[in-house]
């Protein structure tokens, strides 16, 4: 070996001639191998296939002068870009490529924003100055970004847009879900604005549950609430069977009575089978609550709890009290005080329990607990931190029961447990997170949701939004969410409002649900009258809802109370309420009106005027407007409907002074007479 | 000094050429497909075409496709094999039909805009492929706030079909307007003609004043947004579509 290590050095440096041959030629491959590097990388093969693709194109020439060589580079030291995906993404600013498929060669597509303004990075990630394929996608240090999956792109919007936003429903879902699912119970997210994200579900207190239901429910639903319900929200925490016992007897043996829950039951059902389901249909119960029909498909909303298997849950006498109260048992329910008569809360209690699934309870047999169990079940109660959600008597809600999530889409890859076989990337840990939390450990505390795979994507897609880049950015870089007011109405109709739960569908003055109409100009817009007899006994204005208006079966006393506030206090400071007249339009006004209506504006595709001839139901009936309406608001709805209510489905028409007067006469001039069976329709 | 260069960049070299060799190769590995115990003749879609989802998302109803043997029966127990332009994956990528001849699978779209030819094939009893070729469309962002406007303003007029939220007054029309699929009749309107009717009514192309005037309401991007959108899910598809992602 020795040998011929040595003869071999003979042969190359031998004499210094040699010697120097050798030495120059390996300085001259050694030199030749920087250009050839240069020759050889990526973003200059891709130009070179730009230049051959665009060759042929009948837009060759404008192409070709809007090409540049060599490394592009996009510089924005505002938000520390500095991007050089354009190197090979040559053809992005071209809208005329639009029906080139390969990459990377495709245009951009539309978006809000300016490439150059905006760069790459801040929507894509991945290394922007990296010069190959591989180093700015798949980064492979651990620190670096990788680049987004596209299913997620939406995350990156909400970086700088808090608050809902057109165009990205991913994103929109996945912030609803998050508090609508109570994810942020647990898990504290502090938005970048300084606020904390808060939970939108309501789960209920278990303070006397005892009074509500039997220990086998518990025991059932703490099983898998699922079978209870389809659509709860409450998830699956895969209990042993011996946990799910020891957990009923605790709360059971916990719950403290209500004396209302007790009371005997009074009235008895009537005898007409149907008299509760009509009962429930006119007082528009499906309007909040979701009931499963014969086919297996949910009939109602989703505001309280569905109701396919409530006689399996409840308890007659608790089911009584909460039917004449509520707010007795739940005095912050989203559920309003109907102030039923005794008939109508025995007919719905007989309607209701009615409802029962003999499979639920089947196979739950309990026996008396004993006082280790019910310790037992107290202990599991605080480790699996139901009191995060639920108010138990003698249980304090833990703080911080889970990790914080404020700055998850930030998370170092590093600091992830990866399962054998995942894809190392924090999108795929998150999403698989979600997905099976228990795949991670047997032991973890993190229960299973049943959310389909578009909502898991969604979730991600919200928690990747809560990154480094997000919580320090500049405020005048961000676009801030509306913040919902705590408003509330003062007085005696204030508390009326709250005993009725306005506010769970309502909006005014920026609080309150999205089911009905906002009110906050209710007062300018509708006459006296009118109003008190709508309260009393509303009949529905929009025959294509499947929401509506229920009757409370309000006093007079009530009706004029609350009316009277509505109507000074919801006012819209640029309508004058009375400064156009309810009657007394000349006949031209009123003909030219009507023609406007019929003709130039077509408002029968939408509103039915004439029962007779009009069919469209988009929009509100107008047989009556003339008797709801004042005619300034018709005036200036005509005007711009979107200034009075944003996002209503009216077209604004930006009509002259006279064609909105003629409607407003026209309109006025209508004023009903007990035209409800069309609405009825 | 020499020496060191010289290793980078051999070093280099290496990498060079295996991350060429790499990126060739680079398929996204799937199970083996199971041994069929059956073979067909055809094989024709349930359900699950013509679907719309956002780039990068998973359909909202899963792939169904079905083998027939030449009379037309369901065979179970037929390989069938799903294939489509990278980016797109399905779950799972193959598998035997099931005792009423069905697989079903659920498809995510790649992330670029466009329509996607998937291709669902089985193998007959000469051991010849049959292909059966399925098009599904991936919304982009402006497509995808094109849908969120029609839906919020458009489609109870446009779209004959009523579901649980929203009852549709199109039998209510005196004229009726077309669906925004039917490409026959909108893909011979210019662009500039939507914009013009879309945004000044329906009198503005000579038709009816059922159709409202949105230029008020709508902004010109919004416009743009609906007419994306329209031309996206035309069918037949429009000409200036974009482009359609097949298996190369
Ligand atoms: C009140 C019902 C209604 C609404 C709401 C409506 N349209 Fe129309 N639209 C019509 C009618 C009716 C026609 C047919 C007019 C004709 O053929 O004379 C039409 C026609 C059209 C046409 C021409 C092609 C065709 O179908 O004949 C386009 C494009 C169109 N509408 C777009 C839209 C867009 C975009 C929106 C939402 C911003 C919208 N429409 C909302 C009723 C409506």
């Amino acid at each position: 070996m020795k040998e011929k290590l040595k003869s071999l050095w003979q042969k190359l440096f031998g004499d210094s001639v040699r010697a120097f041959g050798v030495v120059s030629l390996v300085f001259l491959v050694s030199l030749a191998i920087a250009p050839a590097k240069n020759y050889f990388s990526e973003w200059r093969h891709y130009q070179h296939g730009y230049l051959k693709m665009i060759r042929n194109r009948s837009d060759a020439v404008t192409l070709q002068r809007h090409f540049q060589g060599g490394i592009q580079q996009i510089w924005l030291p505002d938000l520390g870009v500095v991007d050089r995906c354009t190197s090979c993404h040559v053809g992005l600013k071209e809208a005329s490529l639009a029906d080139v498929n390969v990459q990377p060669f495709r245009p951009h597509p539309v978006i809000p924003h300016k490439l150059d303004q905006f760069g790459c990075t801040v929507c894509h990630r991945g290394q922007g100055a990296a010069t190959t394929v591989a180093e700015a996608h798949n980064s492979t240090l651990a620190w670096e970004q990788p680049i987004l999956p596209a299913k997620y792109i939406e995350s990156s919007c909400g970086e700088c847009h808090r608050g809902p936003l057109p165009g990205v429903p991913q994103l929109n879902q996945g912030r609803h879900l998050l508090s609508r699912y109570g994810c942020v119970r647990c898990h504290t997210v502090k938005l970048p604005d300084a606020t904390t994200m808060k939970p939108t579900d309501d789960p209920p207190s278990l303070e006397h549950i005892a009074d509500k239901t039997t220990r086998e429910w518990i025991y059932a639903w703490l099983k898998d609430p699922q079978a209870y319900a389809s659509t709860a929200t409450m998830p699956n925490f895969k209990l042993s069977d011996d946990d799910v016992r020891d957990i009923s007897a605790f709360l059971i043996a916990n719950s403290t009575p209500l004396p209302g829950d007790t009371a005997t039951l009074t009235a008895k059902a009537p005898t007409d089978p149907t008299a509760g389901a009509s009962l429930y249909g006119e007082s528009f119960c499906a309007s909040c609550h979701a009931v499963q029909n014969a086919a297996g498909n949910l009939v109602g909303g989703d505001l309280g709890p569905e109701l396919t298997r409530i006689g399996s849950k409840v308890r007659p006498e608790w089911l009584q009290a909460w039917l004449r109260n509520p707010r007795d048992y739940d005095p912050e329910t989203a559920m309003p005080h109907y102030r039923f008569n005794d008939p109508q809360v025995a007919t719905f209690t007989g309607f209701l329990l009615a409802k029962t699934d003999s499979d639920l309870l089947a196979n739950v047999h309990l026996e008396a607990a004993t006082p280790e169990q019910i310790a037992h079940g107290k202990r599991l109660v605080s480790d699996y931190g139901c009191a995060s959600c639920h108010e138990i008597g003698g249980i304090k809600k833990p703080e911080n029961f889970a990790p914080e999530l404020s700055r998850i889409g930030s998370k170092p890859i590093t600091q992830l447990v990866f399962l054998p076989g995942m894809q190392h990337t924090l999108p795929d840990y998150v999403a698989a997170k979600i997905k099976q939390p228990r795949w991670f450990g047997q032991a973890l505390k993190m229960p299973q949701y049943s959310f389909t795979p578009a909502q898991i994507d969604s979730l991600a897609t919200a928690l990747l939004a809560l990154n480094d880049r997000a919580a320090t950015l500049p405020p005048s870089l961000t676009v801030a969410a509306k913040l919902e007011s705590d408003y509330q109405p003062a007085g005696k109709a204030g508390k009326l409002m709250t005993d009725l739960a306005c506010f769970s569908c309502h909006r005014i003055n920026g609080h309150g649900g999205d089911m009905a109409p906002d009110l906050t100009w209710e007062g300018s817009s509708v006459q006296r009258e009118w109003l008190v007899e709508f309260l009393k006994n509303p009949n529905t204005l929009r025959p294509a809802l499947v929401r509506r208006m229920p009757r409370f079966n309000l006093t007079d006393t009530e009706a004029n109370e609350l009316t009277d506030y509505i109507m000074t206090v919801y006012q819209n400071p640029a309508i004058d309420r009375d400064s156009m007249p309810l009657s007394g339009y000349p006949q031209g006004q009123v003909e030219l009106g009507k023609q406007l209506f019929y003709g130039k504006y077509a408002c029968q595709g939408c509103h039915i005027v004439d029962t007779k001839t009009d069919k469209g139901y988009i929009g509100p009936t107008l047989t009556n407007v003339g008797s709801r309406l004042t005619a300034a608001w018709i005036f200036e709805w005509m005007k711009n409907p979107q200034a009075l209510r944003p996002g209503t489905a009216e077209p604004n028409r930006a009509m002259s002074d006279e064609d909105a007067r003629a409607l407003t006469a026209f309109l006025i001039s209508q004023k009903g007479g007990g035209k409800s069976e069309v609405a009825k329709k | 000094m020499i020496r060191h260069s010289l290793t980078t960049n051999t070093l280099f070299a290496v990498v060079l050429v295996m991350s060429l060799a790499i990126s060739c190769s680079h398929r996204t590995a799937s199970a083996p497909p199971p041994k069929p115990t059956a073979f067909g003749a055809a094989i024709v879609e349930s359900s699950g075409g013509k679907q719309t989802a956002q780039t990068g998302a998973s359909l909202p109803q899963p792939l169904v496709v079905q083998v027939n043997d030449e009379q037309g029966t369901a065979v179970p127990g037929a390989l069938v094999e799903f294939s489509a332009a990278p980016g797109v994956t399905f779950d799972p990528a193959n598998g035997l039909t099931d005792s009423s001849g069905q697989v079903t699978t659920n498809v995510t779209l790649g992330g670029m805009a466009g329509r996607y030819q998937l291709t669902a094939s089985t193998i007959d009893k000469a051991r010849k492929k049959v292909d059966l070729r399925i098009e599904e469309i991936a919304l982009g962002y402006q497509q995808t706030l094109g849908r969120q406007l029609s839906d919020q303003y458009c489609d109870r007029c446009h779209n004959p079909e009523s579901t649980v939220e929203r009852l549709s007054n199109f039998d209510n029309l005196e004229i009726k307007p077309h669906p925004f699929t039917e490409g026959d009749t909108l893909n011979k309107i210019s662009d500039a003609d939507l914009t013009a009717i879309i945004s000044h009514g329906g009198p503005a192309l000579n038709k009816s004043a059922l159709m409202p005037a949105w230029g008020n309401t709508l902004s010109k991007s919004d416009i743009q947004a609906l007419i994306s959108y329209i031309r996206a899910i035309s069918d037949p598809p429009n000409r200036n579509a974009g482009p359609v992602y097949a298996e190369n």
